[in-house]
């Protein structure tokens, strides 16, 4: 049986993790292959990076960081900022990375997954959006969230797989940073209308909100967090066991 | 030395990164010459079977990979690497695959229904149906890493693991010395590496 997937999100910036952390056993909490490798031991299933860093150095960082960490974590590794070009998803795939998320840089040039798709396989391109409900719709937001790129939610993720995006990460902007759980609603809306795996982001503050998710959605696929994890607040082995116990398919 | 095939398909960073963690040499080779003086060879591949076949015969390395393996040379397909090693594919129309083991790779809707998502992705537990070597250094029920659209059907007589997604699916299979797993050792954490330290162990 397949299980649900649970996956740490890392946040880099001139190749260092941005957020705090607070870990034991750690020498080095801020490199990101450290704390990669530490996630991977710990039973996470996988890990995204997020390259938040928009120079030009902070770029060779992150491909000296990637290829780093890709040559000692041997769990899927998924890649994405600042992915606007075909160019992006070489650089990111040549440097270890498994998959690549994009979303800006669909929505700037919506040819991007359907041309990366047909390139690399749909299995390595993944559809990252940030939703926001407005006058009670799901609406598209670009620029990390701070502006509306007049698109409804739907429409697009749909769109984007029929392109090619093998994989959708939904960000709810509405519950993220929140933790209050998952934006189940919204997660249920993308489920019902893609067939390809669905990864839950935005509004994780502890273990049951995870099995909430799973067991309210059963269409999501994953759940991703950051500070969560980060902080300690949910632990992976405790989570996974958690999961079980609820009779949720997990990897221990 | 385990030489790895070069026939221009896939991302081979993790295969080559797991290898040499285990510190076993490897080399990315479609040198005919070197494929023969290597202990072992591994298949690896992402994306459509028919483009990645065709590869492979006009380079000529689908004629030196059945002939060395046909000497009893260790050969492990990975992915779509496992799926060449049958004797074809229907992955939009029919094509021949290497033919060194039987049997005919489908849809996996076709297999799993509509109501579940295909590729299948993540991390699926292995069933044992065979003693096999690749899994001397793992156990029966431990899970690996899959993506995938199609499947191997018809080939009972290699079938050395099964994974269940609405159905039973082949997961790894094992004649002789030649190998295969669907799933991706290199992506499937401690398990996946054993499973490649299991490989590099078998003897010619």
């Amino acid at each position: 049986m397949l299980s649900k997937r649970i996956i740490p999100c890392l946040d880099v910036r001139n190749g260092r993790v941005v957020k705090g952390i607070k870990f034991q056993g750690l020498s080095d909490v801020a490199d990101p292959a450290e704390l990669a490798a530490y996630y991977s031991d710990c039973g996470a299933d996988e890990l995204v990076f997020y390259d938040i860093t928009a120079s030009a150095e902070g770029r060779r960082l992150f491909a000296d960081v990637l290829r780093k960490t890709a040559s000692h974590v041997f769990i899927p590794l998924t890649v994405g900022g600042g992915i606007h070009t075909l160019d992006d998803f070489d650089f990111a795939l040549k440097c270890g990375a498994d998959k690549v998320s994009v979303n800006s840089g669909a929505i700037r040039d919506p040819s991007l997954i359907g041309q990366a798709a047909r390139r690399y396989g749909n299995q390595c391109v993944v559809l990252s959006v940030d939703v926001k409900r407005v006058n009670g719709a799901f609406r598209v937001f670009a620029k990390g969230g701070r502006e509306d790129a007049g698109l409804n939610a739907i429409s697009w993720i749909s769109r984007c797989v029929a392109d090619g995006a093998g994989e959708v990460v939904v960000n709810s902007i509405d519950t993220d940073g929140v933790r209050q759980g998952f934006d189940l609603e919204m997660l249920q809306a993308v489920c019902s209308a893609v067939s390809v795996p669905v990864v839950a982001s935005g509004g994780a503050g502890c273990t049951e909100d995870f099995v909430k998710l799973f067991q309210a959605v059963p269409g999501v696929d994953a759940g991703l967090a950051a500070s969560v994890f980060h902080f300690g607040t949910v632990r992976l082995t405790e989570l996974k066991a958690e999961m079980k116990k609820a009779g949720i398919p997990a990897r221990i | 030395m385990v030489a790895i095939v070069d026939y221009g398909v896939g991302n081979l960073f993790s295969l080559l990164s797991s290898l040499a963690v285990l510190g076993v040499e490897a080399e990315l080779t479609s040198d005919a010459a070197r494929l023969s003086a290597a202990d072992r060879i591994i298949l690896p591949g992402v994306g459509a079977f028919a483009d990645a076949a065709q590869k492979l015969r006009t380079s000529g390395l689908a004629e030196t990979v059945c002939e060395l393996a046909g000497k009893g040379k260790p050969l492990l397909g990975i992915c779509l690497g496992m799926q060449l090693l049958f004797e074809r594919s229907y992955e939009y129309g029919e094509h021949p695959g290497l033919g060194l083991l039987q049997g005919s790779v489908k849809p996996l809707s076709d297999l799993v229904g509509a109501a579940r998502k295909v590729p299948h992705m993540g991390w699926n537990s292995l069933e044992f149906r065979k003693n096999s070597a690749l899994f001397r250094n793992i156990q029966d029920g431990d899970q690996v890493y899959f993506v995938h659209s199609y499947y191997a059907a018809d080939c009972d007589e290699s079938v050395s693991a099964v994974a269940e997604y609405g159905a039973k699916f082949t997961a790894a299979v094992e004649r002789e010395n030649v190998f295969g797993c669907q799933f991706h050792p290199e992506k499937s954490g401690k398990t996946g590496l054993a499973v490649l330290r299991a490989f590099c162990e078998v003897q010619p």
